[in-house]
């Protein structure tokens, strides 16, 4: 079977929630081949991957790939690509996982599909373009098919692969040296799941009138497990950090489950949450575009329903 | 400091965006061109970087005949000369063909900085200013919040899932800026008086020596198979709330195992 590439994503030395999906997508593409790059590899990561059905697992487990931006990961795998010749290569579509690959279709003369919510036979990819506006079928037509797949576009299902263990050892070029970093600086997010990894998100806006009230946002969103987002009024409003905007020029997000509060729903916003899953809203405005995309809808004011959802919620724990 | 700002005119955002029938390309008749949001801030940063350090802001685009539409709101902010590669070769050219040609076009301009917006609300690929750092062999210190600039050194902070890393490389290099780096100015009257008369360089292929094959939709690394409009969503159920919006909401999510 023609072997595929998923470049893991990891934190803390755990395997991250999208390469399970990434896994479980490759398996009906070809044999899924997983790339570890980074330092952080254990026996614990190992099962993990080969529980999701890694046939192979490459294992460049360097400090120095990660000590440059981005370009080591990319020449990783344009020299996987180069001496194994796989089908595709999948990646997250995360910030770095687009940029990852970019430089690897550079490197490979080879073409590249980003946000992909679905990949199919040929390796025709599945996109969501224009705000949700238009779906398209893409696919690559020179060199290794390379695509970044969203977020939650695939349920895991773990099947066990053999997860056969090979050192990789890369000689990394010095262009791949030329921006270090030299520091990380980790900002408190709390328990909180990523916000475009999560499963659940739960978003404040312009309704939600204040910082101080994005607590009401939290509470419900923690007796979801929910990551907390926001629209770009309230972040510009300074109600709540900028790195949380969810839409056009902030993050896109494909949840199972979306609820937007006080949240209008212009295209700024609804281009960044429009492919979630099952969406459920609460505004005080019945005519509030966001209801046109709403699965559920409460008209009423937040400051009610949303605690009152909350509590709902923990009684039903 | 020689800074070129890379922009892009997109559709806007608020109109109606649509793909064209016959060659499953943008259609950029179909809703009024603007400068892409984000290339704002980085027009926003150059200049700034310019105003600290002296130099010069080149703006460059590619892009229809259109697009100088763009070039004059860049150069209504502040920057100094611009250049245009426009040629029919380049219609329906994708990204790995969009950054080939920039990135010739760069090096016949010359720069220390090169600096991008970290996508684009049309394709959003957010792929371009990592291929420009791989195609000019430059440091990629890519979406940026912060920019320094001290002598050849030149340090940023990514934005990154955790927070963010502090990145340190030497120009020249590739710089793309998130939204919030700064607030991009509103060109002045006089701003856009002193636009008109500024220098805009009109690049084809050939004199930016573009190779004829590596661009356009003929050449391009992948292919639109179809598209169709998103199907609307089903119309869900919307309730008045009556003192029990929140059971009603919570009933729902039980109803779908979410609870």
């Amino acid at each position: 079977m023609s072997e595929i590439l998923v470049l893991v994503e990891h934190a803390d030395g755990d395997v991250k929630k999208v390469t399970l999906e990434l896994l479980t997508l490759a398996r009906s593409l070809g044999e899924p081949s997983a790339v570890w790059a980074g330092p952080g590899y254990s026996d614990a990561a190992k099962a993990k991957l080969a529980e999701y059905g890694a046939a192979k697992i490459y294992v460049a487990d360097g400090e120095e790939i990660v000590d440059y931006v981005v370009a080591p990961k990319a020449e990783l795998l344009a020299q996987l690509v180069s001496e194994r010749s796989p089908a595709g290569v999948l990646v997250a579509a995360t910030a770095e996982g687009k940029e990852i690959a970019g430089r690897l279709a550079v490197k490979t003369d080879s073409g590249v599909i980003t946000d992909a919510v679905g990949v199919g036979e040929g390796f025709v990819a599945e996109q969501s373009i224009f705000g949700g506006g238009v779906n398209v079928r893409s696919r690559v037509t020179k060199g290794t098919p390379i695509v970044a797949v969203r977020p939650n576009s695939t349920a895991p299902v773990a099947e066990a692969g053999a997860g056969a263990e090979e050192k990789v050892a890369v000689a990394l070029s010095d262009t791949a040296r030329a921006a270090k970093v030299v520091e990380r600086v980790k900002q408190e997010r709390g328990a909180r799941p990523e916000l475009t990894e999560a499963a659940i998100v739960v978003s404040g806006g312009r309704g939600v009138g204040s910082g101080e009230n994005f607590s009401i946002i939290e509470k419900l969103a923690d007796s979801l497990g929910a990551a907390v987002g926001a629209s770009r009024a309230a972040t510009d409003a300074g109600w709540y950090p900028h790195q949380f905007q969810v839409g056009q020029t902030g993050k896109t997000v494909s949840p199972q489950l979306y609820i937007a509060a006080g949240i209008s729903g212009a295209i700024q916003h609804r281009a960044g949450m429009q492919t979630s899953k099952t969406i459920v809203v609460i505004n005080k405005d019945a005519e509030a575009p966001i209801f046109e995309i709403a699965d559920f809808g409460v008209v009423g004011d937040l400051f009610q329903v949303v605690p009152q959802l909350t509590e709902e919620i923990e009684k039903r724990k | 400091m020689n800074i070129v700002v890379c922009v892009k005119q997109v559709p806007d955002t608020a109109t109606e965006r649509k793909l064209r029938s016959d060659d499953k390309t943008l259609d950029r008749d179909a809703a009024d061109g603007v400068v892409n949001e984000l290339d704002e801030y980085a027009v926003e940063e150059a200049l700034r970087l310019k105003e600290a350090h002296g130099g010069e802001v080149t703006v460059l685009t590619m892009g229809p005949a259109r697009a100088t539409e763009t070039i004059r709101k860049a150069l209504a902010m502040g920057a100094d000369k611009a250049v245009h590669v426009t040629d029919d070769a380049l219609h329906g050219s994708d990204a790995l063909s969009t950054s080939y040609a920039l990135a010739e076009a760069l090096k016949k301009i010359g720069f220390d900085l090169v600096i991008l917006g970290s996508e684009s609300t049309d394709a959003r690929t957010g792929v371009l200013a990592a291929m420009l750092a791989e195609r000019l062999g430059a440091p990629q210190l890519t979406l940026a919040n912060k920019v320094e600039v001290d002598g050849q050194a030149i340090t940023i902070q990514r934005v990154t899932d955790y927070g963010y890393d502090r990145v340190e490389a030497s120009l020249p290099a590739v710089v793309s800026v998130v939204e919030k780096i700064n607030e991009p100015r509103y060109p002045s009257f006089k701003g856009i008086m002193a636009a008109k008369k500024k220098p805009v360089e009109t690049f084809g292929i050939a004199d930016a020596e573009i190779a004829a094959d590596q661009v356009g939709l003929a050449s391009a690394w992948s292919e639109v198979v179809d598209f169709a409009a998103a199907p609307p969503r089903a119309a869900g159920t919307v309730v008045k709330d009556e003192g029990d919006g929140g059971v009603k909401a919570a009933e729902f999510l039980a109803s779908k195992k979410f609870v």
